[in-house]
């Protein structure tokens, strides 16, 4: 049977943050350009919706954009590259403003201005919120706002499967509609991958089912490296058992973090973040608690040791008007009223600080693929990520790949049908194969929790060589193993089966790709943390690291330097 | 550790690949007091039935993908404590939408219903980036913002009797979220959305069940918001036709 082909000017993976806003970005640059957005949810449900605390840009008296940027190369410890960090703060307002404009129903001052709050490692209240449902109301915003472009095509419920890319030029991806099993090329004359993270690669994240690194694999297979994947944030404040978020904004709000003898530990004992106690950076808070468990101050539960969240002092008119959500969150996950007793909490894999090497405009290695969001890494985030920059990542830099991607298919033909039309049968090909497969000994579900067993012995808040080294090679064995899968779900219709074997794929790449840059990387600096080499280490590791696929190897680990600017690299302390 | 319990799950199966009509199947687990109906489900389909197919994501309420029927009623399943049910438990695929497969439904119509409503912020002159925030006051946002708190989970749908009879009525969410903007104080677009809201099957087809405000999983009240649009758009039309019978006279 033919293989349908549909055509779009632009072609956008991904409809959460950072895929709404370049859509949106592309219709306004040129109304006459049409754009295909192809998504595995429904926009409404990407990972975006789960984001809490807010979304950072300077709009109080007391700030400036050279306070933004300097606290986001020093909460990146120096690995940031400082013209996009510049660029970012300068154009954080006007898209948050947009967002304004598009009805998003930010909290607001007496006076009626924007109300911003106190988040980690900010100098000053630089964080807009709308309550604590921030990507909830930012996602439904965008979405909506979309929905006035009609040259806005939606193809939801479809996962991309490959990339077409012929002489180093992205020409569309393979798409296959989970609705009717079937598999179709949808062209552009420039791609935008907005696929969120990978925390799924970890058995206990805040993300979502649907986080798989879907779009890092896909470029990471057809050439583009994956940098900086080593960094993984945890996020100090995750629900024991779930990984349910407990947003920062309750620390933002003036929560304190309690050990069992009841001391905000982060004032009584040095960890690095000074004055700011518990509004310091994620990664140091992370590790502060790991620290005070290891030295036997943690409170025992059903699910591992954890520390007490207090945030009884606040008030529950406090709680409810700005944190409703944490309330709600943490009464029906684990029956605690905040406004009554402490929540108890430990760090819990967030965000991925990298992904797809991108430029300042999301360009990639391969000319017209473009990346923005959580999948890409343009490196605003360094090693470490600043609390409410990556809502607002998605707003700046998914606008700027829009814009360079029109600018981009200006320039360029349609490519080849012919060649197109061959990758995509062989990617029939594979995918019937896969749906098909009755023989094998692996299922699932059980290569995915080794998998996520090893991330976590190897690459969690405390790594050194030899876990690391077992992590590396626990997830080639993984990979062998992925062959060996057999399916129990033959069906085109909806088979969710088919679907989780290509995301535990993808999975793997990341993994690999984490583990294996994480090992080469001998110092600690930002969220990667050895045991074996505590310190940073400028003079050999101030550069980016970059993860090449390599066909039945594992990945080539190269290096590219940091844009270092006005900010020299300093003890990172606070 | 906690006991585990065991409990039985029927389960509605359909798959239009083979199946002429849904069935249904039945499994026992083994499962912790803790669990929401989800990680249930998920169990299920990781250990015992991959073939079984439902849509969750984000397991903390608010990405809306994983409303099923539970022993008849529409529940958003991962907020759904079992331990509120039996030893036996009936999940079935949202009611009042066309299935796909197994707790999957069909939702294109659910969507382009949004679309009908223009949710978005219109204004007769659009602002620019560099304009700046425009102002509201927090009494402005309070008007609209619980209207703004809904998940698109479906469940109202499911719930609502007008729906049932007549799958074209615009239905609870799509109303409120209308009405939303029509609220805001930042928008001038009310006009447009009334007269969409005095068109057949929108405001006028509800019959005042309320269930859509009593199943809503996150404390929006969309029988009010109907109830409201319904009150404006025949305001914002008598209005109209004073301020047009004023013009001849």
């Amino acid at each position: 049977m033919e293989i349908e082909s549909i055509s779009h000017d632009i072609v956008i993976v991904g409809g959460g943050g950072a895929g709404l806003r370049a859509a949106i970005a592309v219709a306004e640059a040129d109304p006459q350009l049409s754009i295909g957005m192809v998504s595995k949810v429904y926009p409404m449900r990407s990972h975006t919706v789960s984001a809490e605390g807010g979304a950072a840009a300077v709009a109080r008296e007391d700030d400036n954009f050279e306070m933004h940027g300097f606290d986001t190369v020093k909460g990146s410890d120096f690995l940031g590259d400082q013209d996009v960090i510049q660029y970012f703060v300068q154009e954080a307002p006007k898209e948050l403003a947009l967002l304004e404009h598009w009805g998003c129903p930010w909290s607001r001052n007496e006076d009626g201005s924007v109300a911003t709050r106190a988040f980690g490692g900010m100098s000053t209240k630089r964080t807009w919120y709308a309550t604590d449902k921030v990507g909830f109301h930012m996602l439904h915003s965008l979405f909506q706002h979309s929905m006035r472009f009609e040259q806005i095509v939606r193809y939801d419920e479809q996962f991309v499967t490959k990339l077409l890319v012929e002489d180093g030029v992205v020409r569309g991806v393979a798409s296959l509609n989970i609705r009717d099993g079937v598999l179709r090329i949808i062209r552009g004359r420039a791609v935008i991958l907005a696929t969120g993270g990978a925390g799924k690669i970890f058995p206990f994240t805040t993300n979502g089912n649907i986080k798989t690194g879907d779009g890092m694999s896909l470029a990471y297979r057809a050439g583009v490296p994956l940098k900086d994947m080593e960094f993984v944030q945890y996020h100090p404040t995750g629900l024991p058992g779930t990984g349910i978020l407990i947003t920062e904004a309750a620390r933002g709000e003036g929560g304190y973090l309690r050990n069992k003898d009841e001391e905000r530990f982060l004032v009584e004992r040095d960890y690095g973040v000074g004055t700011k106690a518990e509004l310091g950076p994620r990664d140091m808070i992370s590790r502060a608690i790991i620290q005070e468990i290891e030295a036997g101050r943690g409170l025992e539960g059903a699910h591992g040791q954890y520390m007490n969240l207090d945030l009884t002092h606040l008030g529950e008119e406090k709680i409810q008007a700005r944190i409703p959500m944490v309330r709600e969150l943490s009464k029906l996950y684990i029956d605690v009223d905040p406004v009554e007793a402490p929540i108890p909490i430990r760090p819990v894999v967030h965000y991925m600080m990298g992904g797809i090497d991108t430029d300042i405009d999301g360009a990639t290695s391969i000319r017209g693929l473009y990346a923005a969001g959580e999948c890409a890494s343009v490196s605003l985030n360094g090693a470490n990520r600043l609390g409410s920059n990556s809502l607002t990542e998605c707003l700046v830099f998914g606008a700027r790949a829009g814009r360079c991607a029109v600018d981009f298919s200006r320039g360029i033909d349609e490519g080849s049908d012919a060649n197109l039309r061959a990758q995509a049968e062989e990617e029939v090909a594979r995918i019937e194969a896969l749906r098909n497969k009755r023989s094998g000994n692996e299922k699932i579900s059980r290569l995915r929790e080794e998998l996520n067993t090893t991330m976590e012995s190897g690459c969690g808040v405390y790594r050194e060589e030899g876990s690391m080294q077992a992590s590396c090679e626990t997830i080639d064995v993984i990979k062998q193993r992925l062959a060996d899968v057999s399916l129990q779900d033959g069906s085109r219709v909806f088979n969710t089966e088919l679907i989780a074997a290509m995301e535990l794929a993808n999975m793997v790449d990341c993994a690999e790709a984490v583990a294996r840059c994480a090992v080469v990387r001998k110092e600690s600096r930002g969220a990667h943390t050895r045991r074996d080499h505590p310190h940073r280490d400028d003079q050999n590791f101030l550069h980016h690291s970059l993860a090449y696929y390599e066909p039945g190897s594992p990945p080539r680990v190269g290096t590219k330097p940091v844009t270092l600017g006005k900010w020299e690299p300093e003890e990172r302390k606070y | 550790m906690s006991e585990r319990q065991k409990k039985t799950f029927v389960i509605t199966r359909f798959d239009p690949d083979t199946d002429e009509v849904p069935k249904t199947e039945s499994y026992e687990i083994e499962v912790e007091p803790y669990w929401k109906i989800l990680d249930a489900i998920n169990y299920i389909k990781d250990e015992v039935d991959p073939s079984l197919s439902h849509r969750w994501s984000c397991r903390m309420a608010v990405c809306g993908s994983c409303g099923m029927m539970v022993n008849g009623e529409p529940r958003l399943t991962c907020k759904d404590r079992l331990s509120g049910y039996g030893d036996t438990i009936e999940i079935s695929p949202l009611s009042n939408f066309p299935v796909i497969r197994d707790l999957v439904v069909e939702m294109d119509g659910f969507m382009d219903k949004f679309n009908q409503v223009k949710p978005w912020i219109i204004r007769a002159k659009e602002l620019a980036a560099e304009d700046g925030p425009m102002r509201q006051s927090p009494e402005e946002l309070e008007e609209f913002k619980q209207f703004s708190m809904c998940i698109n989970c479906m469940l109202c749908y499911s719930a609502c009797p007008v729906v049932a009879n007549e799958p074209e009525f615009l239905g609870p969410a799509a109303i409120a979220l209308g009405h939303r903007y029509n609220i805001d104080s930042r928008d001038e677009g009310a006009a447009e959305r009334n007269e969409v809201f005095r068109g057949e099957g929108t405001v006028f087809s509800c019959s005042y069940a309320n269930e859509c405000s009593e199943v809503c999983p996150k404390n929006v009240d969309p029988a009010a918001a109907v109830n409201q649009a319904k009150f404006n758009a025949v305001i914002d039309w008598a209005t109209g036709l004073v301020i047009s019978r004023d013009g001849k006279e």
